[in-house]
């Protein structure tokens, strides 16, 4: 990893102001504010490296300046990589790297709205997080924005991207939907049946999660974190826990690590039967929907049983696992994921045999892989299309490293595709949760925390069931949470929908949405 | 064909009954902190775990006086609690069925004198907990951005009796999610498996609001979902009923105090029954509309 530091101060020079191991796995390094184009692209295109996010932080009170941080990983190194750059003083531009790497739109826009800082050369500096009845120049992440005050609704306008010519109609959808999901508007621009453009805006859900985390106690924390996504608890708990144990250079028992890998595929395996449930219910095939959606209740069941919380929640705790598995628990376990895999088995093989189901998901909602790779695309999505990435094999974290299990790819990009790999990951999930239970050590489940050490920062990975999830954490003077980001993998992969409809037919966007199925509320935190 | 037969005899009949008052949990579910009064010594230790306003102490030095609350609708069922008590005093036994139509129901107060309190080494004062809001019962709504969209007539009289047996036989829920974080909707939803299979009631989710008899919201009520949220409530044809569904919609749970949520759905339009739980179980939210309806009695 030194090696690139090298390599970049060869290239540009005094420019790279310095370098740092902030963790065992993470190399920051502080470049200046003008070559951070240049750099990201030389990172990218010469270093192969991978763009993963970019996020803003206000270090006024301690340096005297924001910070932008991008991070990197290397494919095949566990590494990753942060630059980052200071925003000083009277300027408070930076130059926007979304014209090269268009996944940094939304990230960049993200830090618009919330630090007032402005990305010079953006090609939509529209508002994304904040609506229109947001007042201007009021931005909650900075540190001096008063938590507690009302913050007064004004006028404002948001102007949507419009398609024009004959027999070109806009149909506008939400935020309110019909079924019971979760709050989003969608714009379709459409000539007969077939969808020209869609645009989507979100934010509906904006809760400044990431706010107010900051200043609280790590318990506290992981109970907010369980909550961005409720049915992804356990990944956004378990990615938290890990930022926070990383960032005191800690390990926590070997046991609580298989233990995570128990509650994290048992959330993996409900997440993903019960989208298979929701694409075959919105092709109106009632019989597979409710196999699965009894098969998803027997799974909840299972949890409840194991950890008092049909979600798995406050299992997943700084320092470890809660509670520990008996050995009655155990056998209990491996009984029902037995039944489970065996009931889930035969209902496939119906569905996979039903003309009706194939015709509406075969060919439908394509996502090329090279708009996945462009976009920042992560998880089944990604995987369905041909990108072969799982962090738990590449960068792996709790026991996966000891465990074998298989990551399935496929090249279509269409809903099919993204269902065979849900399937798919199922199986190894319980074949994954089988392996961690019985080749689990003997040994405590939790150890005794420490304080956090004041002014470090850490990064915390999963790949939660809908794909890479990230948190990061910084302490200020005092060893309390100044900064926590949260990316979920939903902010990645919600731009990719608008590619994934094009020339579908609009009533194919509902079995696209949900072969896809983001999160709104993991999007707008 | 045949194989779809022969599945379905398999598995038979899956749905189970439900009984409200009679139903009982799953094994090994957590569910509401219970507080044994007798062995509660009113030191305040688990006041500084919760992480909501769930638990609370209110400390009277002129009259000598400490109180300690909890309310259920702030509670997230964390059971961070439980281990911090040294007397053994909270307890998690499943309980679920707590849906109420007031708030005040849904808080338990427990009075202590506050110099006994004192002679307990693991008292801490009120001074030196998390400063919290106390509660104050149930709110006005009015206090909402968008109150003017309301007309008087869905502020006011209620013909909440005549709701009641209008809607005895068959009801329709439109959900509205207005800032969950999905976790209540994963429970709805739950409901309409085979298991819970909701429609054996007469109960149908809709589509629109304007087929509605009742909302169905969960959430915190975030800032950018409140217009929506009102507009669509306005829609509902009166009589109309509203259950805020978890925590998060009765006083705005975890996310209390953020700058982007309104915290709670009663401050923004009227509320008929407060159903706690984060999520609460599909037993409890159809316990929830049961209340609403009036068809079983609340509990005291
Ligand atoms: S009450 Fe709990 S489960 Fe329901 S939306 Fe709020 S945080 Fe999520």
């Amino acid at each position: 990893m030194k090696r690139v530091v090298e390599v970049l101060k060869e290239k540009f020079g005094n420019r790279i102001q310095g370098s740092h191991q902030e963790t065992v796995r993470e190399l920051q390094i502080k470049i200046a504010k003008e070559v951070v184009i240049p750099a990201a692209r030389f990172l990218v295109e010469t270093l192969e490296m991978r763009f993963l996010f970019l996020f803003g932080s206000d270090a006024r009170n301690i340096s005297g300046c924001f910070h932008l941080h991008y991070v990197f990983s290397y494919h095949h190194v566990d590494q990753f990589i942060i630059l980052i750059v200071e925003v000083r003083g009277e300027d408070l531009t930076f130059p926007s790297l979304a014209p090269y790497l268009p996944q940094a739109n939304w990230q960049e826009r993200e830090i618009q709205d919330l630090f007032g800082l402005i990305a010079k050369g953006h090609p939509d500096p529209r508002r994304l997080v904040l609506h229109e009845d947001w007042p201007e120049g009021l931005y909650p992440f900075r540190k001096d924005f008063i938590q507690n005050k009302k913050v007064p609704r004004v006028n404002g306008e948001y102007v949507f991207d419009r398609v024009e010519g004959d027999g070109v109609f806009e149909i506008p959808v939400g935020p309110v939907h019909a079924g019971i999901i979760e709050p989003g508007h969608f714009r379709f621009s459409s000539a007969g049946e077939s969808i020209l453009k869609l645009e989507i805006r979100h934010f509906y859900t904006h809760k400044g999660t990431e706010k107010l985390g900051e200043g609280k106690d790590s318990s506290h924390l992981l109970c907010l974190a369980e909550r961005i996504s409720g049915d992804n608890s356990v990944a956004h708990a378990t990615a938290a826990a890990q930022a926070l144990e990383t960032l005191c250079g800690f390990q926590i028992p070997p046991r609580a690590q298989f233990l995570r890998v128990v509650l994290l595929e048992l959330e993996r395996i409900y997440n993903h039967l019960a989208d298979v449930g929701g694409v075959v219910l919105d092709v109106a095939f009632g019989f597979g929907a409710a196999q699965l959606a009894r098969v998803k209740e027997q799974l909840m069941r299972l949890n409840e049983r194991l950890t008092g919380s049909r979600l798995l929640r406050g299992m997943i705790v700084f320092g470890g696992v809660r509670n520990d598995i008996s050995d009655l628990d155990k056998k209990y376990l491996i009984q029902e994921i037995g039944k489970i895999k065996v009931d889930f088995d035969q209902t496939i093989q119906i569905l996979w045999n039903v003309s009706s189901l194939m015709d509406r998901i075969q060919k439908t909602g394509i996502i090329k892989k090279e708009i996945v790779e462009a976009l920042g695309g992560t998880g089944p999505i990604a995987r369905a299309s041909g990108v072969d990435r799982d962090f738990r094999r590449d960068h792996p974290y709790a026991a996966y490293q000891e465990l074998l299990f298989m990551v399935p790819v496929f090249r279509e990009g269409d809903v099919e595709s993204r269902i065979k790999v849900k399937m798919q990951e199922v199986y190894e999930s319980f074949k994954l949760i089988y392996e961690a239970v019985t080749g689990m050590p003997e040994g405590i489940s939790i150890v005794e925390t420490v304080p956090l050490k004041p002014l470090r920062s850490a990064l915390g990975y999963v790949e939660s069931p809908r794909g890479e999830c990230f948190h990061w954490i910084a302490t200020d003077r005092d060893g309390r949470i100044a900064r926590w980001k949260i990316q979920s993998p939903s902010f990645a992969n919600w731009p990719l929908i608008e590619y994934a409809v094009l020339e579908n037919i609009v009533p194919d966007f509902p079995v696209i949405n949900k072969s896809m199925n983001l999160s709104y509320s993991g999007n707008d935190r | 064909m045949f194989r779809i037969l022969k599945k379905n005899i398999q598995v038979g009949n899956a749905t189970a009954s439900f009984e409200p008052h009679h139903s009982s949990a799953s094994q090994g579910f957590l569910g509401a902190p219970e507080i044994e009064a007798a062995k509660c010594t009113g030191c305040g230790l688990c006041v500084k775990s919760c992480p909501t306003d769930a638990l609370q102490v209110c400390d009277d030095q002129t009259k000598d006086e400490r109180k300690l609350f909890l309310s259920y609708g702030d509670c997230i069922f964390c059971s961070l609690c439980e281990p911090i008590c040294p007397h053994d005093a909270v307890s998690f036994l499943g309980k679920f069925e707590l849906a109420s139509e007031s708030k005040e129901k849904l808080t338990l107060s427990f009075p202590f004198c506050l110099s006994e309190c004192k002679k307990d080494p693991a008292f801490t004062s009120q001074a030196s907990l998390p400063v919290k809001t106390l509660p104050t019962g149930s709110q006005s709504f009015s206090q909402g951005n968008f109150a003017p969209l309301l007309s008087m007539d869905e502020i006011g009289s209620r013909l909440k009796d005549k709701v009641k047996t209008l809607f005895g036989r068959s009801l329709h829920i439109r959900e509205v999610d207005a800032g969950s974080c999905n976790g209540c909707e994963l429970e709805i939803t739950n409901l309409s498996n085979p298991i819970y299979d909701v429609e054996r009631f007469g109960i149908h989710f809709v589509a629109s609001p304007r087929h509605a008899d009742m909302l169905l919201v969960t959430g915190p009520v975030t800032r950018q979902m409140e217009l929506a949220l009102v507009k669509t409530y306005a829609a509902v044809a009166a009589p109309k009923l509203v259950l805020a569904c978890g925590s998060c919609a009765i006083g705005g749970g975890v996310f209390n105090g953020s700058y982007a949520v309104v915290g709670g759905v009663d401050r923004s339009i009227p509320v008929d029954v407060y159903l706690p739980g984060c999520p609460p179980r599909p037993e409890a939210i159809l316990y929830g509309i049961f209340l609403a309806l009036g068809t079983v009695a609340s509990k005291k």
